[in-house]
């Protein structure tokens, strides 16, 4: 499970996880459940179906696969299992009455999103798991709880019942040691409150939380000083670079604002190890997350395990 | 440089400062800092402009919030302190959705408080009024409606909810007023009255199975309870359409100024062009973009390639470390601001009449009014 707050990249880090994952000969399963669509527009596909398809090789001859789980067809397919609803079925959509059914209760929705996961992860082809690792892009930090803690929302809703059962296995599987829920972040205050808070509500609801992952980290502030404009000026000219009065201090004034950013990013740096989990920094892709970007932080993902 | 972006300047304060312009809307996706954006306004509109402002945030981050003198969910507009209003004469005040009490609010105000009381001990109300998919969002909107009934504003500044879509603040409302219109819930529990029209029939019996099947999934409790709330909310039905119907027309006039808010970030773009092509569609004035945690280098003219390769040089032959960082930063700053501008691009393209303003990253986050202030120069381009 890849959470984090929106806007930190979790969906890049997802799929960067999948595909670190695959690599060798393994085979994994990358999964959307809100309907985002994020996965196709990071890998510049078309518009994934209910269906799970090959996205791409990883190194070494691994696959990643995709899936963008839709609340609506789950409970159409699940429904067809225990109750036959065929064309009436289709009708039920066309009315909106699905949509209705897993509007009215979110709970039942979201147990329809992590069902298909489990169903998933546990799949064997005759003594094998289809699956190496089943990764999921999943909700962000504010709804994290909520999402995952399926039991608690559907006991509400169902005291028997296929979708208790169906909650109680998911409930099983996401607090046992095959699960690890991962929260992304950047070195930002909003994002690191966010985590934080997501963090200590995952431990009292007794999931299992994995790492912190820090997107678009740079590399903690060199125990130098601030840079001066007549060392900047020289360096400058030994460099064959213009070193007239403008250039030297639009310079100076970059360094200081990136000072002033890395010793903030420094202090919540500190915020998170404080947390005493697995740490790790993703590099900042100055060019954005493209295939080679996605490779690279694969690598440090894997690296990190 | 700025000067190279094809899109028309956006003119902020000409918004803020316009008595004909009423609610300004910040819309866009999560972590883009819209909340921040809609309060540097409202504190210009106020302080610059004369303004009695009032501000309805969301989920404003602790610190913000603080800075505004709000410590909790407050469903009433609190007098923001210790700011520079003396010249103008304008105000700010703030105020945080507190999404249960506007809700139970709307129960109040369309029913008696016999029957108010028997919907708030419904299991299903209270699982609703917190949780509901778009409740959220329906109580901003209604509470803006609320807002702008009183009439006491000349200024409403709303942050919209962080949606999984921001597409879900226009959504919402109609699908929330829809479900408690009830034509669909009483679908649900009394298949059998609905029959009739042959053309409908299929469809009903579909219903008749999709409803025991829902049953069987879900257990005959939930039914039974909504089955209560529907009978409670009876009389209020035609209320919540009509009022979530008001709002939107509120939406749709001249006194109304959408302002879409993104960062440089594919999702970012994408959301505020889907935004920006929906706000056409349902006729809603948009006023312009807001392009937040912008990076600009100071020195533009210093490519990322030559700055790189001079650090390179300079590493080699030695004794120049901190020029070589500095060149090393200013090389990662000037990638990073070219590949904003072509992701920002993906707006303008789409969109090239959409008035545009970028706002430079701030090097650290904002939690007071100074700060505030400051984000307000920096939108306006004073």
């Amino acid at each position: 499970m890849v959470t984090g707050k929106g806007g930190t990249g979790k969906t890049s880090v997802a799929a960067a996880l999948a595909l670190g994952l695959a690599a060798g000969g393994r085979r994994t399963l990358l999964v959307e459940v809100e309907g985002r669509q994020g996965i196709a527009q990071l890998f510049g596909t078309d518009p994934l179906p209910y269906e799970e398809r090959h996205l791409t090789d990883a190194p070494g001859g691994g696959e990643v696969r995709a899936l963008a789980v839709d609340a609506e067809e789950a409970l159409l397919e699940y429904l067809d299992m225990f109750y036959k609803l065929g064309a009436a079925g289709r009708a039920l959509r066309k009315f909106g009455a699905i949509d209705f059914a897993t509007t009215i209760a979110p709970g039942l929705r979201d147990v329809l999103l992590t069902g298909k996961v489990k169903e998933a992860t546990t799949r064997t082809n005759g003594q094998r798991r289809t699956y190496d690792a089943v990764v999921l892009d999943a909700p962000p930090t504010g709804r994290i709880g909520r999402f995952l803690n399926v039991t608690a929302e559907t006991a509400r809703l169902a005291k028997v019942g296929p979708i208790k059962t169906q909650s109680e296995g998911v409930s099983v599987l996401l607090r046992s040691p095959i699960t690890a829920v991962h929260v992304v972040t950047l070195l930002e205050e909003m994002p690191v409150q966010e985590t934080v808070d997501a963090i200590a509500e995952l431990t009292q609801l007794g999931f299992p939380v994995g790492r912190v992952i820090v997107n678009g980290a740079r590399p903690p502030v060199p125990a130098g000083r601030a840079v001066t404009a007549a060392e900047l000026k020289r360096g400058l000219s030994a460099a064959g670079l213009p070193a007239d009065g403008r250039t030297v201090a639009g310079l100076v004034e970059e360094a200081r604002d990136q000072q002033v950013r890395r010793e903030l990013e420094d202090s919540l740096r500190a915020d998170l190890v404080e947390l005493g989990l697995p740490l790790t920094e993703l590099p900042l892709l100055p060019e954005g997350v493209d295939r080679a970007g996605l490779e690279t932080l694969a690598a440090a993902l894997v690296r990190a395990d | 440089m700025p000067s190279e972006d094809a899109a028309p300047p956006l003119d902020v304060d000409q918004i803020l400062a316009d008595p004909g312009v009423r609610i300004v809307v910040c819309c866009g996706a999560g972590g883009v800092g819209k909340t921040t954006t809609a309060a540097a306004l409202a504190l210009r509109a106020a302080e610059r402009h004369g303004r009695r402002t009032v501000v309805l945030t969301i989920d404003p981050a602790r610190r913000l919030a603080q800075s505004l003198g709000l410590t909790e969910l407050d469903n009433t507009p609190r007098r923001v302190k210790g700011i520079d209003v003396e010249a103008s004469g304008g105000e700010l005040h703030a105020m945080m959705l507190d999404m249960k009490r506007t809700f139970d609010d709307v129960v109040l105000q369309h029913t008696d408080p016999a029957k108010a009381a028997e919907i708030f001990a419904n299991p299903f109300y209270q699982a609703m009024s917190s949780t509901f998919a778009g409740t959220q969002e329906y109580m901003a909107m209604e509470k803006l409606g609320q807002l702008h009934a009183r009439g006491e504003w000349d200024l409403i500044v709303v942050d919209t909810p962080p949606s999984r879509s921001a597409l879900d603040f226009l959504d919402a409302p109609a699908r929330l007023s829809r479900f408690l219109d009830g034509r669909m819930l009483r679908l649900l529990l009394a298949p059998a009255r609905t029959g009739g029209r042959s053309m409908f029939s299929f469809v009903t019996a579909g219903f008749g199975m999709f409803s025991k099947a829902v049953q069987k999934v879900i257990g005959a409790q939930l039914l039974t309870d909504l089955s209560g709330f529907v009978a409670a909310l009876d009389s209020m039905f035609g209320g919540f359409r009509q009022r979530a119907e008001q709002t939107y027309r509120i939406l749709q006039a001249r006194e109304t100024a959408f302002l879409l808010v993104a960062a440089p970030e594919p999702d970012a773009v994408r959301e505020a062009a889907y935004f920006a092509g929906r706000l056409r569609e349902e006729r809603m004035p948009l006023a312009g973009l807001v392009l937040n945690r912008v990076h600009e280098p100071a020195v533009p003219r210093l490519t990322a390639a030559d700055s790189l390769a001079a650090a390179e040089r300079l590493a080699v032959e030695g004794g120049h470390e901190g020029t070589v960082e500095v060149l090393r930063a200013h090389a990662t700053l000037a990638q990073q601001a070219v590949r904003e501008r072509r992701v920002a691009a993906q707006f303008t393209e789409a969109f090239p009449t959409v008035p545009t303003v970028s706002v430079t990253a701030q090097p650290a986050d904002v939690h007071d009014v100074d700060g505030l202030r400051t984000i307000g120069e920096a939108i306006s381009r004073r």
